[in-house]
């Protein structure tokens, strides 16, 4: 009993992460058809741009700036530019392929360019431990989820609040509608790409210094975004917060519980089974068939 | 097409398969090796063909099938002492078994999931074949897999296995040419090209839909079974993640839906990266942007540019004829 508070804490920590993950990967479903393969790749490569800023001898701080800055430019300009734009009119399948191939082709690129070794990479949230309620727990594991907290809160006001917000979620729900009434929606599809960027850059910020910079992190990472969205439903933000939040504890959980061979395991027999029963994900609402 | 131009491309086939017979003759061992993993992987490419080029579904497990085939032939010709035709039977069975089950709550819901389900089972199974150390002996692997005899030859050089291989393939892909010119050929592209029209003409399209996925994952464990011989050791780590995204690849670069693909595509997988060793680390990065471009350009691959310039060929040439009866009905008197 006394390890399932830590548990439950460090599992709400990476999953408020996996939830950034995820909310970024359904916001480019929703607004350009993209199932981006590359999601978890674009998860690990932020934190090389930003040891890379390092090495040059900047602070850790303008480092931040720098890797945010450079990863809107090249996953989220970039990616949209180069790749979605010119798929985008052969279909969902033949895009979601070519971001597979995208997936192979940074991988590859950071292990030639900087290092097939796992990298240490600093921690924004001094190590240390906090007593709550009279026990200790990793200030780390807390200063992630208040940092994750605050994004997705964020991300929810500036949907639901603002005019770019609504813009951006009419573009979402149906594009020609939004285009007669007004809404610049090329402008807001692009914004969505860098909305991705920036929160992709940030959960690469606060996940690498739990499991460090290493060019293959992403498959995890990116099975885990894509479990936490399915499972929490495809087609709502909220939903694809509440199933990172979910695929955190139960991925903590049965590490200690079920046995650390099969701790991969229990997110995919998850996924399944909310395929099987509840399609439309835990919170979505079911999508209507495509003619 | 005319008649002249069936000859030429009969004549071009035996040229071809006379060339694979004959060149490999005086290849060394190495040589040999890196052909009959052609062959092997054209296996597997051409059931994900039949998934993903015919049918229009993306698997990402036909290298967990592929795994599964190796393990079964591993398993049972070293610990069971059992011949490979009967590996074989098994690995076909588990891995059509095992594919309907994973494509019927997939294929209930929306074509994209299946890709999902496909992925978690891919890890799922890699977890499988590391974990379970009493049938898979784990991260050890399994060492001295038999080759087999083969009509009373004994395949245990790499010539006579090459030719093994070649033989399996030959047979392979007679059986998918028959199978994509019968009815259910036809009722699989009929629910790639129009599924909603091809529900309204009687086909079960989800029915199609599992079969295609199934048969393609059978293929994917008859391609294991020609693997664990071919090695002659296993471990879990080449059935990962990657080698259902290689094969996928494969499958795209030479052409999905085109009959020709996989080989074309499992040749530019498995020898290019021998040809290109001067780059390196690189290769793969290489690789993965002229896919890239390749799909932006053309997302039925490269057979699918060829396609795009013979009709366009064909198109003007028929132009060209119509433009000269219509001059010859002009100036008729």
């Amino acid at each position: 009993m006394s390890n399932l508070l830590d548990l439950l804490v460090a599992g709400l920590a990476t999953g408020a992460i996996y939830a950034i993950v995820a909310v970024g990967f359904t916001l480019l479903w929703q607004t350009s058809q993209t199932i981006n393969f590359a999601q978890g790749e674009f998860v690990m490569l932020p934190a090389f741009l930003m040891l890379a800023v390092m090495h040059a001898g900047a602070p850790f701080w303008l480092a931040i700036i720098a890797g945010i800055l450079l990863s809107m430019l090249l996953l989220g300009l970039g990616f949209k530019l180069l790749l979605v734009d010119p798929m985008l009119r052969h279909g969902v399948l033949p895009l979601a392929i070519a971001t597979m191939a995208l997936a192979i082709g940074i991988k590859e690129a950071v292990k030639q360019f900087f290092s097939a070794e796992a990298s240490p990479f600093p921690s924004i949230v001094p190590a240390g431990d906090v007593s709550v309620f009279g026990r200790l727990v990793s200030l780390q594991s807390l200063g992630v989820l208040a940092l994750a907290i605050a994004a997705v809160i964020g991300l929810t006001l500036l949907l639901n609040r603002t005019s770019i917000g609504h813009q951006m979620q009419a573009t979402a729900q149906n594009p020609t509608v939004a285009r007669i009434i007004g809404v610049p929606v090329e402008r807001m599809i692009l914004l969505t790409f860098l909305i991705n960027a920036f929160l992709v850059a940030l959960a690469s910020l606060l996940i690498t210094p739990i499991y460090l910079a290493k060019f293959s992190s992403g498959e995890v990472l990116g099975q885990a975004a894509f479990i936490a969205a399915i499972v929490g439903g495809f087609n709502q933000v909220r939903g694809a917060i509440a199933g990172g939040l979910l695929i955190g504890v139960v991925d903590n959980l049965s590490a200690a519980y079920v046995s650390t061979q099969y701790r991969a395991a229990v997110p995919l027999v998850l996924l399944i089974v909310i395929i099987l029963f509840r399609p439309q994900g835990l919170l979505g609402r079911p999508e209507e068939r495509t003619v | 097409m005319t008649a002249t131009g069936k000859y030429l491309r009969i004549a071009f086939a035996i040229v071809v398969i006379a060339a694979l017979i004959i060149v490999p003759m005086n290849f060394n061992r190495y040589g040999l090796y890196i052909l009959s993993q052609w062959a092997v992987m054209t296996i597997a490419a051409m059931g994900l063909n039949l998934t993903l080029g015919y049918a229009g579904q993306v698997s990402l497990a036909q290298g967990a099938f592929v795994g599964i085939g190796a393990y079964a032939a591993a398993i049972m010709t070293t610990q069971g002492g059992m011949p490979l035709i009967a590996a074989l039977g098994v690995a076909i069975v588990l891995c059509f078994a095992i594919g309907w089950i994973l494509g019927y709550p997939a294929l209930r819901v929306q074509h994209h999931y299946l890709a999902f389900v496909t992925l978690a089972f891919s890890t799922l199974a890699f977890l499988v074949f590391r974990n379970e150390d009493w049938l898979t002996k784990g991260i050890y692997g399994i060492s001295n897999i038999p080759r087999p005899n083969v009509l009373g030859f004994a395949t245990n050089r790499p010539l006579p296995f090459y030719y093994f291989c070649l033989g399996s393939l030959g047979i392979v892909s007679l059986a998918m040419w028959w199978l994509i010119r019968s009815p259910w050929g036809r009722a699989f592209v009929a629910l790639r090209e129009n599924p909603v029209r091809a529900l309204s003409l009687g086909i079960d399209t989800r029915r199609y839909t599992l079969m295609a996925f199934a048969m393609g994952s059978a293929l994917g464990g008859v391609a294991g079974t020609l693997y664990a011989p071919l090695t002659q050791y296993i471990d879990p780590v080449p059935f990962n993640l990657s080698l259902s995204l290689d094969l996928l690849m494969m499958v795209i670069v030479g052409g999905s839906g085109f009959f020709f693909g996989p080989f074309l595509g499992a040749a530019i997988a498995v020898l290019l990266p021998e040809w290109l060793r001067f780059t390196q680390g690189y290769y793969l990065m290489i690789y993965a942007v002229a896919v890239i471009m390749l799909l932006i350009y053309s997302p039925t691959g490269i057979l699918g540019i060829l396609d795009r310039y013979l009709t366009e060929r064909r198109t003007k040439a028929a132009s060209a004829l119509r433009a000269v009866a219509k001059s010859r009905l002009e100036t008729a008197p």
